[in-house]
């Protein structure tokens, strides 16, 4: 059995008389050490989908049904008491702004002996250490000294090393990362990547990593699923997924990229943008911005169809072309 | 494209900013911050001229000062050949209809208590008091249509539009008065990639429109190698590299750059495999001496320490780099 198991997982919103629903049953599972993308733009429930796996979600949204099976239990029926202790102990979660994640007023030392001390029965002393050997995991120079450094004296690189050390204290089995790299440069992005991706390795750590940047998410993970309006409409492996994408829209978020376009030519956009979840169109969410809808893509939303390994929810998938960016035509 | 020979659209000689020093009344002297240090770049006209950097390097520094948001502490900024940097507020109008901005945030950038209509009005009542309104509208109406826009948003507010929608907004702002020099700080950086893609392609029909030329800041390299003609890497207030655009992608030359260029994230399945800089990049406080670039540099030699290198021509590419210069790189 797979370490995590998430079964057609509904979140709604309720507000006032109407109720938004944000997920609309998704199934995903997670092995252990291994790293799944979730990919989408703005809108499409990827947080959502993290999130309720660690019931963060934002009053009132609510799970709606489905179950979240870790290790056999289910997390969607845990009282808030139990919950505590799996998440930040067995599940930890690395989010995209390490300058709001971490407490300004208290140094980096205290904030992670303070975390052990909440999940362990330990003295301060050794949760030092063992904070300590983490800073030094993470490659933070003289982790010593750091440890009575306060957040606003590290860089934005070092304080998401930071973070990423704190999410590894308790030596989780999985890592939920939601953009850890999208506040931050390139260089330092390539290094944080190449981080996270030794340590889930080293540790045998699943990760679940949430990004809107396909490039990140072919370097770092092995599956990937794409969402788009609150449900997955391509999943499989990554490399597959992404030189062969079988749905519409991953074919067009790839074809959008412009290392994917000759230089100067106009760009191959996606017309519209992502619906309100208000406003999701009847059948597949995504016709009215795709090249090759018809009526048949009104009538019923298209379920993901094809081998395990890669499968896409268009009712159209053996009329999509190969995809050829200008990468592969060269 | 450019129209070589001629006096080039825009020129920046020797300009250093500086923020803070001086204490007020009552106030401590303040830490000054070298934000630009002896930048020189040339922009010719009909370029698509992009700064690439990384946080804290003084591109939109850069980009501010040229366009008159700050005064440069030294040097000087010149439109076909005028220098425009000292000019009073009403010398310089004429100047501020023939340049406009786009900024990163549509969400800031646009009044949220104006309608589209108001807002894109507004620019042709300040400078072209001589329209009537039924120009003015004919107008409004015609340039919201070439950025991809329905004419009848108008009467709606800013916060009824999607992130896409709002920077065309923006963009149309920027083309109401027919500029000829763009500057946009980082204009699809806070979209999602498919509305990135509508945006860029909105920007390059209106340069081939309307002949624009743009100076285009942003940190992503891929759109930087789509979207320039030219392009110069800037790191802390300096400019180490200006090239042309397939050339500094084919070939990058000075250090940094190839770093630059390594970490961008490739699709190939080939995992990360970055150019390791060692240490961070220092504060503008605190310039190294020498070149900036020294301490993390994996070719600085005893010359990188105390000399300053100045952007010469190495090859297909401008550098400012001893190591380049020598022969090392």
């Amino acid at each position: 059995m797979a370490l995590l198991e998430v079964k057609d997982l509904q979140v709604e919103f309720p507000l006032g008389r109407k109720t938004l629903q944000a997920l609309y049953g998704i199934d995903f599972a997670l092995d252990k050490g291994e790293r799944l993308g979730i990919v989408g733009e703005s809108g499409a429930g990827k947080s959502v989908a993290a999130f309720s796996i660690l019931n963060l979600l934002s009053k009132p949204g609510r799970i709606s049904g489905g179950e979240i099976l870790f290790e056999g239990r289910d997390l969607s029926k845990l009282n808030d008491k139990e919950m505590r202790t799996i998440r930040g102990n067995r599940i930890s979660m690395i989010f995209q702004d390490p300058m709001m994640t971490l407490n300004p007023v208290l140094t980096i030392g205290t904030q992670m002996v303070e975390c052990l001390k909440a999940h362990r029965d330990i003295s301060s002393a050794e949760a030092r250490e063992i904070a300590i050997s983490k800073l030094r995991e993470v490659m933070i120079p003289s982790p010593e000294n750091r440890m009575d450094s306060y957040p606003h004296e590290l860089s934005g690189g070092m304080r998401q090393r930071v973070v990423i050390a704190i999410a590894l204290l308790t030596d989780p089995s999985i890592i939920i990362a939601d953009e850890p790299t999208t506040a931050l440069d390139v260089t330092i992005q390539a290094e944080i990547m190449a981080l996270m991706l030794e340590l889930c390795k080293t540790n045998n750590v699943g990760l679940i990593l949430i990004t809107h940047d396909l490039a990140v998410v072919s370097q770092v993970t092995e599956r990937i699923m794409v969402m788009y309006a609150g449900r997955v409409v391509e999943e499989g492996y990554t490399q597959e997924v992404i030189k062969n994408p079988r749905h519409p829209y991953t074919r067009g978020l790839l074809k959008a990229l412009p290392q994917e376009n000759r230089p100067g030519q106009r760009l191959n956009q996606i017309p519209g943008s992502m619906p309100a979840l208000d406003a999701i169109p009847a059948g597949c969410a995504f016709n009215p911005r795709c090249e090759f809808a018809d009526g048949d893509c009104v009538k019923a939303v298209p379920d993901l169809v094809g081998e395990q390994g890669h499968r896409a929810a268009c009712v159209h998938v053996d009329r999509i072309p190969a995809f050829v960016g200008a990468g592969g035509a060269e | 494209m450019s129209d070589t020979g001629a006096v080039p659209l825009v020129e920046i000689e020797n300009v250093e900013k500086r923020f803070g020093g001086a204490g007020g009344f009552l106030s401590s002297p303040q830490p000054v911050v070298k934000a630009l240090n002896d930048v020189t770049l040339t922009v010719p006209k009909g370029e698509a001229f992009c700064l690439v950097g990384e946080s804290g390097c003084g591109k939109s520094t850069l980009a501010r000062t040229v366009i008159g948001l700050h005064p440069p502490s030294a040097g000087e900024i010149r439109y076909r050949g005028k220098r425009i940097d000292n000019l009073s507020t009403r010398e310089r109008r004429p100047y501020n209809q023939k340049m406009q901005m786009i900024f990163q945030n549509p969400y800031a950038s646009l009044n949220p208590r104006m309608t589209v209509l108001q807002t894109l009005e507004e620019p042709l009542r300040i400078h072209r008091p001589q329209m009537s309104d039924a120009e003015i509208r004919d107008k409004v109406h015609a340039v919201m249509r070439s950025v991809g826009n329905d004419p009848a948003w108008g009467e709606r507010y800013p916060h009824e539009f999607s992130g896409g929608q709002r920077q065309r907004i923006s963009i149309a702002r920027a083309l109401m008065l027919d500029p000829e020099f763009i500057v946009a700080d980082e204009p699809i950086s806070a979209l999602d990639v498919s509305i990135q893609a509508q945006v860029l392609n909105v920007m390059m029909d209106a340069q081939k429109e309307r002949d624009l030329t743009y100076l285009f800041i942003t940190h992503d390299l891929s759109v930087v190698e789509h979207f320039g003609s030219q392009v110069a890497v800037m790191y802390l207030g300096t400019v180490c590299e200006q090239a042309e655009t397939r050339k500094l992608f084919s070939m990058p030359r000075h250090p940094y750059t190839q770093a630059l260029l390594s970490a961008i994230p490739k699709m190939d399945g080939t995992g990360v495999n970055h150019v390791k800089m060692t240490g961070e990049v220092p504060t503008a406080m605190d310039l190294p001496k020498g070149c900036v670039f020294h301490p993390r540099c994996p070719h600085a030699m005893e010359r990188c320490c105390h000399e300053v290198p100045t952007l010469k021509q190495n090859g297909s590419s401008q550098t400012a780099c001893f190591a380049v210069e020598e022969g090392r790189i």
